[in-house]
């Protein structure tokens, strides 16, 4: 038999879900090797007997709250697909500000008719197996995933910071070029791709450790002239860090 | 049939949360909506605090499938609120780069999500095994769609290079030369595309709408980046920064996504056969021919042809981007600083991305922080001519003598047709600040 696999949105831009469509190269031996089952964006049919349930997206609506734990009912694995579902991604931004502004600010005198809650990960609703963190999720680490989960092996995320990927590839450190970066605090498994292209870690795999995040406190504030503010407004882009201070 | 209750919840095979209701009492339809359910997210609200460079790569989060549009209209938007010019090359880069997600997008919406229903299937799953050379054939030019970004832009769902005053990375020449290989090979796998659609049979359906797209008035090129706004019934172009006269927004009960208007119709239409409808002209002779061949023409009032005009422009995109390529690496490839902001202001951006005309606008404070926003999506704009077309279509579906379960896919095939993104289209916004 093969496993039956789901494929779920919540709160989430979906990008998670179409990352698995972008995987063109081994999508057909993908679909040999598990037979999909429920997967609103790309089919008709749906089934509720799941063996490995994916999901993207964050807990942010009353009704999210009540498909996540339908989903976790149905579904033997549960695992965490990308940022919003991991960390609760960008939807926590809206958890800094006053709800009835926030509301109000974009659904006007409307605002009654669009029940929401502080957006939060899966893992603060339900039990999750696994998490594939990032935004979007690395396809190729879905992959991966795929291959050790079916073939009765354990996962486990990576356990260095991006930094790690950095210098493996030879990408000049981006604090040299004077931009601060969260290279140092992020969970490796991206292939440091964002300073491979030019532009700053922003954190979206989530802090690897507390050790990184104490570290790179020390560093920032002794040995680089930077805000601390702007620190904590890029931890927070994705979820990684919420607190109002760096320890 | 004199009562009949259309009831689809979670229409399958679109990109977000949207319920079909149809209700006919006594022989009358009482009710037509495309229900909006998507779980709001308040990027508008949330924008707010962040820093100007931001708003590309947070907006771009609005969806996954249109992200590249997103960081196109966005990153114009803050570049009109700061006074930044960018470089040709620059321009030419995003142009290859919005090129890659037209394609992926337009392949992905006619192979995985409109092509199942002519062929009798629930999915593209089952055309893996019955239909093995177009399923790959699929695979291949969306492959393509994404490379182009990802050498551009780093990755097409969330793409990381494009940066408020230009990129933070150029592509290698080699890189190029190889995607333009490909982009040439891809010319018969479009036609290939052309001859399978041909034998599809498409819902003979009309019903006469305003078409509203971007057009390039400057140098005639096909518009999908940027341009003035014009439709159909109003050819005189509209400055980006003026889109109020052209986009009025209704606040609709069951939508959570706001309707829009124009000022000379209650409902109209945007996409790619909007984009066909208004620019037929300005086509590579490729895409013309293949409109020809898939018998196409200005202006056409049938919206499952859009799924036609998609197919048109993808063989526009290829020719287009081939071009493209050729310009950048004649010029050659050369590392660009960004250019910094001269102020912190208002802006509106503009791109027609491929579900049709996109508005990102934005107000930054005296330090570049983001105080106010208003996002307008092509899926918000069409919800209202959607309506209206399920409302001209049902008294002939009903007299067609078809069952409850045929008219029901035939909505969801109009519904298809439009491509709609619905994740995109629940970010409407009542402002005030303007």
């Amino acid at each position: 038999m093969k496993p039956r696999i789901a494929i779920f949105s919540l709160t989430s831009c979906e990008g998670c879900s179409l990352a698995i469509l972008e995987l063109e190269d081994c999508l057909l031996d993908i679909l040999g090797a598990v037979e999909i089952v429920n997967f609103r964006e790309g089919m008709t049919e749906r089934s509720w007997d799941i063996d490995i349930g994916f999901v993207d997206g964050a807990v942010s609506t009353p009704e999210d709250m009540k498909e996540i734990e339908h989903f976790r009912e149905c579904s033997k694995v549960l695992v965490a697909i990308g940022a919003c579902a991991t960390h609760g991604g960008l939807n926590t931004l809206k958890n800094y500000q006053d709800e009835s502004d926030y509301r109000k600010y974009v659904y006007g005198d409307q605002a009654a008719r669009f029940p929401t809650i502080p957006a939060q990960p899966l893992s603060g609703v339900v039990d999750v197996d696994y998490q594939l963190p990032g935004c979007p999720m690395v396809k190729e680490e879905f992959l991966e995933f795929v291959k050790v989960v079916l073939t009765g092996r354990t996962w486990h995320l990576p356990e260095d910071p991006v930094c790690v990927e950095c210098k493996r590839n030879g990408t000049l450190c981006l604090y040299e070029k004077g931009i601060m970066c969260l290279g140092p605090v992020t969970r490796a498994g991206c292939n440091a791709i964002c300073p491979s292209y030019g532009a700053k870690c922003e954190g979206c795999r989530g802090v690897v450790h507390d050790e990184a995040l104490k570290a790179a406190g020390i560093n920032l504030r002794e040995q680089y002239d930077v805000d601390l503010q702007d620190v904590l407004a890029d931890l927070r882009m994705f979820g990684a860090y919420q607190e109002k201070t760096l320890p | 049939m004199k009562n009949v209750t259309i009831d689809v919840q979670h229409v399958t095979r679109v990109e977000g949360h949207g319920n079909i209701l149809v209700k006919v009492e006594s022989g009358e339809i009482s009710r037509v909506e495309l229900q909006i359910v998507e779980s709001p997210r308040f990027f508008e609200a949330f924008l707010r605090g962040r820093r100007w460079y931001e708003a590309p790569h947070i907006t771009c989060r609005i969806c996954g499938i249109c992200s590249v549009g997103h960081t196109c209209a966005s990153v114009q938007a803050i570049e009109a609120a700061t006074s930044i010019e960018i470089s040709e090359q620059s321009t030419m880069l995003r142009k290859l780069l919005l090129n890659g997600e037209e394609l992926q997008s337009h392949v992905l919406h006619v192979y995985f999500l409109a092509v199942p229903d002519f062929l009798g299937v629930g999915s593209v799953i089952p055309l893996a095994s019955t239909h093995p050379d177009v399923v790959k054939r699929a695979l291949r030019m969306k492959k393509l769609a994404n490379d182009i970004c990802a050498i551009v832009g780093g990755r097409h769902i969330h793409p990381i290079a494009v940066h408020p005053g230009g990129l933070t990375h150029v592509p290698r020449a080699e890189e190029l030369l190889a995607l333009k290989r490909r982009l040439k090979e891809a010319r018969a796998d479009l036609q290939e595309t052309a001859n399978t659609y041909r034998t599809l049979k498409i819902p003979d359906f009309t019903r006469e709408t305003e078409f509203v797209s971007l057009k390039t008035v400057g140098n005639g090129e096909y518009a999908f980046y940027d341009g003035q706004i014009v439709s159909t019934l109003d050819r005189n172009p509209t400055n980006v920064s003026e889109y109020r006269e052209r986009v009025i927004e209704t606040v609709v009960e069951h939508s959570a996504a706001k309707h829009c208007r124009s000022a000379k119709s209650p409902s109209y239409m945007v996409g790619a056969l909007a984009r066909f409808n208004n620019n037929y002209d300005q086509l590579h002779p490729s895409a013309k021919d293949a409109a020809g061949a898939l018998g196409l023409k200005p202006v056409c009032h049938n919206p499952f042809h859009n799924n036609t005009a998609q197919i048109v422009e993808s063989v526009h995109v290829v020719e287009n981007s081939i071009e493209l390529i050729d310009t950048l690496l004649t010029r050659r490839l050369t590392e660009e600083p960004l250019v910094e902001p001269t102020r912190f202001g208002k802006g509106v951006g503009s791109t027609d991305v491929p579900r049709g005309i996109l508005f990102h606008e934005y107000e930054l404070d005296e330090n570049g922080i983001i105080v106010g926003s208003n996002l307008i999506i092509p899926t918000g704009q069409n919800l209202a001519n959607i309506e209206a077309d399920m409302r001209a279509m049902m008294p002939g579906l009903l007299d067609s003598g078809m069952s409850k379960e045929e008219i029901t896919l035939r909505l969801e095939m109009l519904v298809r047709a439009y491509d709609p993104c619905i994740s995109c289209a629940t970010h409407f916004l009542d402002i005030e600040w303007v």
